[in-house]
């Protein structure tokens, strides 16, 4: 059996919503080079829904594939909607990932949060704290 | 098209040991341990493969135990130097910080017995000295055990110095030639060697054999118990067509050594040269004492295992020491043990070339590579980074 399924190497092959959103609405970034894998998440928004979404990955075939199926989950989504996604989710579009990347689809779910909490705070929505995991102590690595 | 640039993991076998091999299922398909004439002639065979694999390490037959691997081996040498030292109230073991980790996790596991081990610091350019070693050996020191060429970055440590001092100071020295073995000079008498590992398919041979040597003397301890196979040092009927090929591709790969050496190196000079042109990326290794065959760099602002992906994509088959590609997060101890940082270790890439690789591949090589390392750059933040000058390169 291969490594991945052919859903994450086809989103591995063919991102989708690569790039940058120069005047982005929130963005956030989690994960630590040390550990391998750093995702950036961009969100334009308009009218409480994802208008746009763009990611940049430093990392492995499977980060950069659960960055993109996360930014294809969200995209023209509300904001709650994007704020309910689980890294279980992510993975299961891909059809599964192997079980030492499962922390890549969390690295997903935890970059979009970011990028979420940083939309809050600088449009001063409040929000609930608790919605945010402490990206800083992912346990993705011992790092 | 197919591009396989991973003969450090394991080569094509040669139809010279392929070809040695298919009697020894068919035909001469006798137990050696049987006293029948199929038997016999099995026996015969095991013995002839014995002297000729000694012949070209340069010791007596009786000094070669088969192996069902490098692994085995590795864990037989060090398992039977530990005894033999505790015995006379030895248990301190010296080794380098970039080892297999065949070597490794036998030596953690003898370091919860009790035995102490140094583990010595490797030179960025990925070399150890034998001054290194004569600075840690104490009067409890039992072994000596340090790889003759690393498997990552193929850098060849000066093995005939350590053993000499090895030798002088009363001290065994096993090494772990796994890499080594068919593509460097090897004479165990010559180089002071009392104990080495090897495997029968890093030099074209099967998978599933190898080899330990022990020097007269040097008494072994059984790893795998049973019957009186190899000297009563190693259970189990011997793999004989696998033997039979590793004898074969053995000797075919010392006999041109040589001029294969020479081409190699060619190749292999040639693409360090081109992938020194990609920016901020840089050869993990020194770049004389290595292995003919072995190309390691690192590239900042990727990650080595998206780098492999697309290149099989292009048809290239490559390895990393990276950290995804054996389901662990850290990445190579190896390029940790020469001081890359985390951040740039996570981004590398090993290229080993063998007999079939042609200057036209390694063109294409070196063409893909640039445009993968370009393309993973332009989506990685950390790139991004780096470039607009927040982060600092850590690679010139």
């Amino acid at each position: 059996m291969a490594l991945y399924s052919e859903k994450v190497m086809d989103h591995f092959r063919n991102p989708r919503n690569v790039g940058r959103i120069e005047d982005a609405d929130g963005v956030g970034e989690v994960g630590n080079a040390k550990c391998g894998d750093i995702m950036t998440i961009y969100l334009k928004i308009k009218d409480d829904r994802i208008e746009d979404v763009k990611f940049e990955t430093f990392g492995c075939g499977s980060a950069i594939a659960s960055s993109s199926m996360a930014t294809e989950l969200i995209k023209g989504k509300s904001v709650a909607d994007a704020m309910a996604l689980t890294n279980r989710a992510v993975a299961e579009a891909l059809d599964g990932l192997p079980a030492h990347k499962l922390h890549c689809s969390v690295l997903a779910e935890e970059a979009i949060k970011a990028a979420l909490l940083d939309y809050y705070k600088k449009n001063g929505i409040s929000y609930d704290p608790a919605l945010f995991p402490d990206c800083e102590h992912c346990a993705g690595c011992g790092h | 098209m197919r591009i396989y640039v991973d003969n450090a993991a394991t080569t094509k076998m040669s139809p010279t040991a392929i070809n040695a091999m298919l009697p020894y299922m068919s035909e001469t398909y006798g137990n050696p341990s049987s006293l029948h004439s199929v038997g016999q002639a099995a026996n015969e065979a095991l013995a002839d493969a014995r002297s000729r694999v000694a012949g070209v390490l340069g010791c007596d037959a009786r000094e070669i135990i088969f192996t069902s691997g490098g692994s085995e081996a590795d864990n037989q040498a060090i398992l039977s130097a530990a005894r033999l030292g505790e015995r006379r109230g030895k248990r301190h073991i010296i080794s380098t910080a970039f080892e297999h980790h065949a070597v490794l996790h036998t030596l953690q596991k003898l370091e919860k017995e009790g035995f102490s081990v140094t583990l010595l610091d490797v030179h960025e350019n990925g070399l150890v000295t034998a001054e290194q070693v004569a600075d840690v050996i104490r009067e409890d020191t039992c072994l000596v055990t340090i790889m003759y060429a690393n498997n990552e970055i193929g850098t060849i440590q000066p093995i005939a110095e350590i053993g000499a001092l090895c030798r002088q100071r009363g001290v065994l020295f096993h090494t772990d030639a796994v890499q080594a073995v068919g593509h460097l000079p090897i004479n165990v008498r010559e180089q002071n060697i009392d104990l080495l590992s090897f495997s029968g398919h890093k030099f074209r041979g099967p998978k599933g054999v190898g080899v330990l040597y022990a020097r007269r003397g040097v008494a072994l301890t059984n790893v795998i118990e049973g019957g009186a196979q190899e000297w009563g040092k190693r259970a189990g009927t011997e793999n004989i067509p696998a033997i039979m090929g590793m004898a074969a591709a053995l000797e075919e790969a010392s006999a041109h050594r040589s001029e294969s050496g020479k081409r190699l190196s060619v190749l292999r000079d040639r693409l360090i040269e081109g992938l020194s042109q990609i920016p901020h990326s840089a050869v993990n290794g020194d770049t004389r004492s290595r292995l003919p065959g072995n190309v390691n760099f690192c590239f900042e602002g990727i990650e080595g295992e998206s780098l492999l992906l697309l290149l099989d994509d292009k048809g290239i088959c490559a390895s990393s020491g990276s950290a995804c590609t054996s389901g662990s997060l850290d990445p190579s101890h190896v390029l940790l043990a020469i001081g890359r940082p985390h951040e740039v270790a996570h981004g590398s890439l090993r290229l080993s070339l063998g007999e079939e690789n042609t200057a036209e591949e390694v063109e294409y090589i070196i063409a893909a590579v640039t445009e993968v390392v370009a393309y993973l750059r332009s989506i990685s933040p950390v790139w991004r980074e780096l470039e607009s000058g927040r982060k600092e390169f850590m690679l010139k």
